[in-house]
C-alpha cells in the first residue's frame, strides 16, 4: 500500500492530474449508467451492426479524442505564449510528447474517423441501400479503432507518450535515440487503428459499387458518396503502405533490424514509405470534406450542383495525384534535382482539379436563394479558408522556396488551414446539416451560429500569424524562443485565438447537450425547409432500423428534387413490402477489440507472454465467428408496413 | 440456401461481394509485398559485416520449396474444379493435400531460417538480412494463415457439406492461396534467382 502512494506521489503533477480526472468521469460515468439502468442501452450501442449506430459511436468516439488533442494543443499555445516561458511541466520532453501525441491523435484518430463515422451515417440512406455490404466487419473496424485509440492515449499515463513527432522520422524514433516503451505506442497502435481503417475502406468500395439502389447510375451518385468512393480506394491503398512502414518500425524497435538506422541502413526508406502513405491521407480526410460542401451548398443554394461531371472528374484526378506528390514532403533531403522537379509538377498539377471544385461551388451559388444556416456558414468558412491554405501550398511545391519554409512554422500554419479548413470545418458542416436526419431533431441554430464566429475567427487569429513567424525565421517543434526577435507578440495573438476556437467547441458541446436534453422532436422527412435534393431526405428521421421500407427509384441525378419540382412530396418507391432480412447484432467485434489491445500492450511492454495471449483471444474469436451460421433476422412485412404509414401521416 | 445445384454456389449476393471485396484485399496485399519488395531492394547491398546474398542462399532447397507450393496452388485449384462439381470427397482430398503441401513449405522455410542463423546470419546482422527476414517472414505467415484458414473451412465442409455458405468461403480462400503463391515465384525471382546472379 505505502509503495503504491509513493509511487503516486513521485507522479508529475499533470499525469497525476489526468490520471484522478480520468478516475472521476469513469466514475461519474459508472454511476450515472447504474442510476437511470443503462448498462443494458449501452451494450445494445456496443454490439449494433446497424450503420447508422456505428456511425454514431464513431463521431462519439472520435469527438472524445478530439478534445483531448485540442487541449493539448491549448497546452502546446499556452507554453508558447510568451518568449523563454516555463509553462508547468511542458518544455523539452514533455513538449515533444505534447506535439507527437496532438498529430497523431488529430490526423488518425479524430479527423479520419470523423469522416468515416459521417459518412458511415449519410452514404448507404444516400444510395438508398438498407446497410452497407458488411455489418460484422463494419463494427469490427469501429472497434479497432477505438483500441488502437485507446492505445495511443494511454501512453501518456503508461510508460510515456510517443515524443519523435507524428512523423515518427527514423532514425530519432529508433531505440537508440528514444529507448522506452513510449515511441513503441506509435507504431503498434496505429497499427491496429489501421487494420480498422483498410476493412472500413473495402466494406465502402464493396457497398457503393453492389448495393445502389435501382438506377441510381454511377453518374447519379450524390457527391459525398462519389467523394467517399473515392476516398476508400485510397484508404485500401494507402494505409497498407502505411502498415508496411509500421511493420517496419516495429521490426527496428522490437526485433533489431537495423534496416532504418543511419549507419548500416537508409532512414529515408521511413520517410519514403511514411509519405507514401501520408500524402493520400491528405486527401483521404480532404475528399469526404469536399463532398459534404457540394451537398451542402447546393442545398443550401436552392441550386443544382453546378458542373456536376467536372466535380466527379476533379475528385478522380485528386485521388489519383494524391499518389504522385509524396516527395514534396522531402524536397530538403537531396534526392536528384529530377525527382524533385517532377514532384514539384505533379504537386501545382493539383491545383488545377481543387480550383475546378472551388469555382464549381462559387458557380453553384451563383443566382441562388442562399439561406446562411450553420452548415452553409461552415461551407462558406471553408472556401475562404481553404483558398488561403491552397495558395501557401503552391507556395511550397516550389522547390527553391521550400528549402526555406521547410520545418518553420510557415509549413504548420498551411497544414492547419487545409486541414481545419476542410476536414474539420466539413465535419461541423455535416454535422449540423444531418443531425436532424441522424436524431430527429435540429441543432440550437443561434448556438451553432456563436460556434461558427468563435471558432472560425479564433481559427484566423491563430494559424495567420504563424505564417509570419514561419517566414521570420521560427521553426516548428520547438519549445520555446529568444525575446527580441519580434516574436513575442506574434505568439501571444495565435493564443488568445486558440483559446477561441476552445470557446467555440464549447458552444458546440453546449448546442448538444442542450439539443439531447430538449424533447422537441422534429419528424419531418426533410427538415431543411424542403430544399432536400438526396435520397437521404426521402425517409423519416431518425431513419428505421432498415432504412427504406421500400426500395427507392432512382430516376435523376436528385431525385427528392425532381419530385418536388413535379409537384410530388416524395419520390417513387418500387415494388411490394417485404419481409426485410437485417443482420444480427453480435459482441465478437467488441472482445476482438479487447484481444487486440491486450495483445498491442504485450507488444509496447515486449511482455510476449500477453501478446500471444491476446492474438489467441483475437484468433479464436475469427474461428468462432467462420463456424457461425448467418441467418440474422427478420422483420415482418406487416411491421415495415405499419411503421412506413405510420411516417407517412 | 441448401442447393447443391453447382450453378449457383456462387449465387447470392452476400457471395459476390465477399468475392469482390477479396480482390480489394488483394490489392491491399499487393501493395504490402510491394512496399517489402522495395525496401528489399533498396537495403539489399547493404551487407555490412554478414554473408551477402551470393554466399548465403542455397538454390537446390529453395527449388524444391517452390515446386512443393506451386504444386499446392495446382491441387488447390483441382479441389476448387471439384467443388464446382459439388463433389465433396474430392474436394476434401485436394485441399488436404493442398494443406500437407503448404505444411511442408513452412517446414522447409523453418529449417532454411535456423541453418542461416547458425551459419551466424540473424536478423539484425545487417539491413540485407533484416529485409530478408521481413519480406520472407512475411509470406512465411501468409502462408500459415492460409493453412490455418483453409484447415477449419475444411472442417465446415466435412460438417456441412458444399453449399451456398461454404462453397464462396473455399473459392475466397483459394484466391488468397493463388496469390500467395505468386508473391512466391517473385521472390524466388527477386531475391533467389537475382541474389545469386
Amino acid at each position: 500500500m505505502k509503495a503504491l502512494l509513493d509511487y503516486f506521489t513521485s507522479l508529475p503533477s499533470d499525469i497525476l492530474l489526468a490520471d484522478v480526472s480520468f478516475i472521476i468521469i469513469a466514475v461519474i460515468i459508472c454511476y450515472l449508467l447504474t442510476k437511470h439502468s443503462k448498462w443494458e442501452w449501452l451494450w445494445g450501442w456496443i454490439t449494433s451492426t446497424d450503420h447508422k449506430k456505428i456511425g454514431i459511436i464513431y463521431l462519439l468516439v472520435s469527438f472524445l479524442f478530439f478534445i483531448r488533442a485540442g487541449i493539448e494543443a491549448l497546452l502546446i499555445r499556452m507554453q508558447l505564449a510568451f518568449p523563454n516561458n516555463d509553462f508547468w511541466v511542458f518544455q523539452g520532453d514533455r513538449f515533444n510528447q505534447l506535439t507527437s501525441t496532438h498529430g497523431t491523435v488529430m490526423i488518425f484518430l479524430v479527423a479520419t474517423p470523423l469522416l468515416i463515422g459521417l459518412m458511415n451515417v449519410i452514404v448507404p440512406l444516400q444510395i438508398g441501400a438498407r446497410d452497407v455490404a458488411f455489418p460484422f466487419m463494419n463494427s469490427l473496424s469501429l472497434w479497432l479503432f477505438i483500441s488502437g485509440g485507446i492505445l495511443i492515449n494511454v501512453s501518456f499515463v503508461a510508460g510515456g507518450s510517443p515524443n519523435a513527432g507524428w512523423t515518427s522520422y527514423a532514425p530519432l524514433a529508433l531505440n537508440d535515440y528514444t529507448p522506452g516503451p513510449g515511441n513503441n505506442y506509435y507504431p503498434i497502435g496505429l497499427q491496429v487503428a489501421g487494420l480498422g481503417t483498410i476493412m472500413g475502406g473495402i466494406n465502402f468500395i464493396v457497398t457503393i459499387l453492389k448495393m445502389r439502389a435501382p438506377g441510381m447510375r454511377f453518374m447519379r451518385m450524390p457527391l459525398s458518396t462519389w467523394a467517399m468512393f473515392i476516398t476508400s480506394i485510397l484508404i485500401v491503398y494507402a494505409f497498407s503502405a502505411l502498415a508496411v512502414a509500421l511493420l517496419l518500425l516495429t521490426f527496428e524497435r522490437l526485433f533489431g533490424t537495423v534496416i532504418l538506422t543511419g549507419g548500416e541502413g537508409n532512414p529515408i526508406i521511413w520517410q519514403h514509405l511514411f509519405w507514401i502513405f501520408g500524402h493520400p491521407e491528405v486527401y483521404i480526410i480532404a475528399l469526404p470534406a469536399f463532398g459534404i460542401f457540394s451537398d451542402v451548398i447546393s442545398t443550401f443554394s436552392k441550386r443544382k450542383l453546378f458542373g456536376y461531371p467536372s466535380m466527379v472528374f476533379a475528385i478522380i484526378l485528386i485521388g489519383f495525384l494524391g499518389f504522385m506528390v509524396w516527395v514534396h514532403h522531402m524536397f530538403t533531403v537531396g534526392l536528384s534535382t529530377n525527382i524533385t522537379i517532377f514532384f514539384a509538377l505533379t504537386t501545382m498539377l493539383i491545383a488545377v482539379p481543387t480550383g475546378i471544385k472551388i469555382f464549381n461551388w462559387l458557380f453553384t451559388m451563383r443566382g441562388g436563394r442562399i439561406r446562411f444556416d450553420t452548415p452553409m456558414l461552415y461551407a462558406l468558412g471553408f472556401i475562404f479558408t481553404f483558398v488561403i491554405g491552397g495558395v501557401t501550398g503552391v507556395m511550397l511545391s516550389v522547390v527553391p522556396a521550400d528549402y526555406q519554409y521547410h520545418d518553420s512554422y510557415f509549413v504548420v500554419a498551411h497544414l492547419h488551414y487545409v486541414i481545419i479548413g476542410a476536414t474539420i470545418f466539413g465535419v461541423f458542416s455535416g454535422v449540423y446539416y444531418w443531425w436532424p436526419k441522424m436524431f430527429g431533431k435540429f441543432l440550437n441554430e443561434k448556438l451553432g451560429k456563436w460556434n461558427f464566429w468563435t471558432f472560425g475567427i479564433g481559427f484566423h487569429f491563430t494559424f495567420f500569424p504563424m505564417h509570419i513567424m514561419g517566414l521570420m525565421g521560427m521553426p516548428r517543434r520547438v519549445f520555446t524562443y529568444p525575446e527580441g526577435e519580434g516574436l513575442g507578440f506574434l505568439n501571444f495573438i495565435s493564443t488568445c485565438g486558440a483559446f477561441l476556437m476552445g470557446a467555440g467547441v464549447l458552444f458546440f458541446m453546449i448546442n448538444i447537450y442542450i439539443t439531447t436534453r430538449s424533447t422537441q422532436k422534429n419528424t419531418l422527412r426533410d427538415p431543411w425547409f424542403s430544399r432536400g435534393r438526396t435520397l437521404e431526405w426521402t425517409i423519416p428521421s431518425p431513419p428505421p432500423p432498415y432504412n427504406f421500407a421500400r426500395l427507392p427509384l432512382v430516376k435523376s441525378r436528385e431525385p427528392l428534387w425532381e419530385a418536388y419540382e413535379n409537384g410530388y412530396k416524395n419520390i417513387d418507391f418500387i415494388g411490394e413490402y417485404e419481409d426485410i432480412h437485417m443482420p444480427n447484432s453480435t459482441s465478437l467485434p467488441f472482445f476482438m477489440g479487447i484481444g487486440f489491445l491486450i495483445a498491442s500492450f504485450g507488444f509496447v511492454f515486449e511482455i510476449w507472454v500477453i501478446a500471444i495471449m491476446g492474438m489467441a483471444v483475437v484468433f479464436l474469436l475469427m474461428g468462432i465467428r467462420s463456424f457461425q451460421h448467418k441467418s440474422g433476422i427478420h422483420i415482418p412485412k406487416e411491421v415495415v408496413m405499419a411503421e412506413d404509414k405510420g411516417a407517412e401521416d | 440456401m441448401e442447393t447443391t445445384d453447382p450453378k449457383h454456389l456462387y449465387d447470392t449476393q452476400q457471395a459476390q461481394m465477399n468475392i469482390l471485396a477479396f480482390w480489394f484485399l488483394i490489392g491491399a496485399e499487393v501493395v504490402v509485398f510491394g512496399c517489402l519488395f522495395g525496401i528489399y531492394l533498396a537495403v539489399k547491398s547493404f551487407t555490412g559485416d554478414g554473408p551477402g546474398p551470393e554466399e548465403l542462399f542455397k538454390l537446390n532447397e529453395i527449388m524444391v520449396s517452390t515446386v512443393i507450393l506451386l504444386s499446392s496452388s495446382f491441387t488447390c485449384a483441382l479441389a476448387i474444379y471439384f467443388l464446382n462439381l459439388t463433389k465433396k470427397a474430392w474436394t476434401l482430398l485436394f485441399f488436404l493435400i493442398t494443406i500437407v503441401l503448404g505444411l511442408g513449405f513452412i517446414g522447409l522455410e523453418i529449417r532454411e531460417f535456423t541453418l542461416y542463423v547458425g551459419e551466424g546470419a540473424s536478423i539484425s546482422t545487417s539491413a540485407f538480412l533484416g529485409a530478408f527476414y521481413m519480406l520472407l517472414g512475411t509470406h512465411g505467415v501468409h502462408v500459415l494463415f492460409g493453412v490455418t484458414w483453409i484447415a477449419l473451412l475444411l472442417v465446415q465442409l466435412w460438417l456441412r457439406g458444399i453449399n451456398q455458405e461454404t462453397a464462396p468461403k473455399l473459392f475466397i480462400a483459394s484466391l488468397y492461396w493463388h496469390f500467395i503463391d505468386v508473391v512466391w515465384v517473385m521472390i524466388f525471382t527477386v531475391v533467389y534467382l537475382i541474389g545469386k546472379v
